[in-house]
């Protein structure tokens, strides 16, 4: 068994199953876990739309904070419609989704996916050089920051170094972005990378809550 | 002993003119990534070289190798200079049969010795010695009895360089390669199913030109044919970029030409010189002809995965251990949520 026979083989298999394992695990058990109980009077009534609304208006900032946090909000969404693309819009991507999913979908072509790709290496190394120059965002960051920004972008450099071939040869280096995809996955649902299903979940239930204490959403 | 013929004499006696001779070896330096300024050495050792002997060693395989080289082309200049070897033993080809042909072998290797090349197509099964024999004589025994004095061993075909099809999984005969039996003689691999013609017979111009075997890679095949891959020399790598697939084999995609990836083309991992020599005097290779590379120069090209699957399919045994997975984490959470509401209770009591 040859590097790529084993990343496409065993190890995708394993990281596959950790990845499906650990999402569930996280999700569940924060699921099941028992509501605080709040004994003040509910101001609204907190439902379904309370937190679809929240989900929504959190995409974006609010008015007294835009001017601070315009730089790297644009450069989150630089890197999150990026790698989103990179992901799910490349047609070799989506062939190997469609190889388990069984369903395709169309993708962009190769030159966009890698200009959205660097763009948002670009995005990713301006956030961690930022992480690392304010103080405050410094003290508050931790191994888990740096070590999912490292799974994260990983994959993203290999993806790219494929068309360049940077002197290594295309399977040798298909090998390894595919073992560095399997890391990601590994990786995932343990770290702060569990925002990926989580983050939903915890707008949704933030704006249930806001709703019914009666803030503003 | 009969004084033997140059490569030179012989190619004048068949009527080939000097230029077409320099034409060929202009052509050969050309695809062996050599200078222009070698091209004078290559016609000179060429011309003044003796016959090589040649013996042709056939185990596990199908012929397709030989069919692919004797169909080469006639008349061209390669097939001619392929003719002025001397080919001393050769199944398919000979006219000797039984102790003849043996003999034929024994007095090639006895009057060459240290010097003959030994070609070999197919692989050799190592499991029972009655699965293949010649003249009762088991493939590992002949080929360690013709190596033995030989100057270098050159593997034709997937089978013989790498096991082929008769060591694809079950592998039943226990069928190795040439160099896994090898070990102590140069050994040129050029694999295919079958090899290109041009390139067997570059890499035999490059052995009568500088006496030596060329660059080889990883897998021991000649660099300046195994160098790149098919998808970096291949003419339809714009609609690859661009994103134009065929989705199968008769929509419109495929008619006019774009890019067969989605179709399970391997070419992106195939190290082979399909996409610039061609076949058949340079008409087309299997990709300009529609339908996908099958990676038949690599290892194991056979238990690859399948020929009509994208090279980015991944390898999921089953959906069961995923759906296994699954319930797992379901356990997991809900282990993990029970600890939870425990925690929870007992702040809730202490506070």
């Amino acid at each position: 068994m040859d590097l790529l026979e084993f990343a496409k083989g065993p190890a995708l298999q394993v990281a596959a199953y950790i990845l499906v394992a650990g999402s569930i695990w996280r999700l569940i058990g924060i699921l099941l876990l028992k509501e605080k109980p709040d004994y003040s009077e509910p101001r609204q009534s907190a439902g379904l739309l309370a937190a679809l609304k929240v989900i929504y208006t959190r995409s974006f900032t609010a008015a007294p904070f835009k001017a601070a946090t315009l730089y790297p909000k644009m450069l989150a969404y630089v890197m999150h419609i990026g790698l989103f693309a990179t992901v799910f819009l490349f047609v070799p991507h989506i062939m190997f989704f469609e190889g388990f999913l069984g369903i395709e979908w169309p993708g962009l072509p190769n030159n966009i996916i890698y200009l959205l790709g660097v763009a948002a290496v670009v995005a990713s190394f301006a956030l961690l050089v930022r992480r690392l120059t304010s103080p405050v965002l410094k003290l508050i960051s931790n191994f888990d920051d740096y070590f999912s920004w490292f799974v994260t972008v990983l994959p993203l450099i290999t993806g790219l170094m494929i068309p360049v071939r940077m002197g290594l040869r295309y399977e040798t280096i298909l090998a390894i972005h595919i073992l560095s995809v399997a890391l990601l996955m590994i990786w995932l649902p343990f770290g702060k990378l569990g925002h990926t299903f989580l983050v939903f979940v915890t707008r949704g239930t933030t704006g249930m809550v806001f709703e019914r204490r009666g803030a503003k959403t | 002993m009969k004084r033997t013929p140059t490569v030179g004499e012989v190619l004048r006696a068949k009527g080939v003119s000097r230029r077409g001779f320099l034409k060929y070896c202009a052509t050969t330096a050309s695809i062996l990534a050599l200078p222009p300024s070698m091209i004078p050495r290559i016609a000179e050792a060429i011309e003044n070289a003796r016959r090589p002997s040649v013996i042709w060693l056939s185990f596990q395989e199908c012929t397709g190798c030989t069919e692919s080289l004797t169909r080469s082309a006639s008349p061209t200049v390669e097939g001619l200079i392929f003719d002025t070897i001397s080919l001393d033993y050769h199944h398919t080809l000979q006219a000797a049969a039984g102790d003849q042909a043996e003999a034929a072998r024994h007095a090639a290797m006895v009057e060459n010795d240290g010097g003959y090349l030994v070609l070999v197509d197919g692989s050799i099964p190592t499991g029972n010695p009655g699965f293949s024999t010649i003249a009762g004589i088991s493939n590992v025994d002949m080929l360690k009895e013709t190596v033995a004095g030989a100057a270098a061993v050159v593997a034709i075909g997937s089978c013989a360089a790498f096991g082929g099809i008769p060591g694809a999984n079950p592998n039943p005969t226990g069928a190795v390669s040439v160099m896994d039996l090898v070990t102590d003689k140069p050994v040129i691999n050029v694999p295919g199913c079958p090899p290109i013609p041009t390139v067997m017979t570059a890499v035999l111009a490059h052995f009568l030109t500088f006496g030596a075997i060329p660059d080889l890679d990883k897998h021991g095949r000649p660099m300046t044919f195994f160098g790149t891959t098919i998808h970096d020399r291949c003419y339809r790598r714009p609609f690859y970029e661009q994103g134009k697939f065929a989705n199968t084999f008769d929509d419109e995609g495929a008619k006019a030409g774009w890019c067969l990836y989605k179709l399970g083309c391997k070419g992106p991992t195939t190290y082979n010189a399909c996409a610039t020599a061609k076949w058949n005097s340079g008409t087309s290779f299997p990709i300009e002809a529609g339908h996908p590379c099958l990676g038949c120069s690599e290892p194991n090209f056979w238990d690859a995965g399948g020929f009509y699957e994208p090279l980015s399919t991944g390898n999921f045994d089953s959906g069961e251990k995923l759906a296994g997975a699954a319930v797992a984490g379901v356990a997991l959470g809900a282990v993990a949520a029970a600890a939870g509401r425990r925690r929870q209770a007992k702040f809730t009591k202490e506070g």
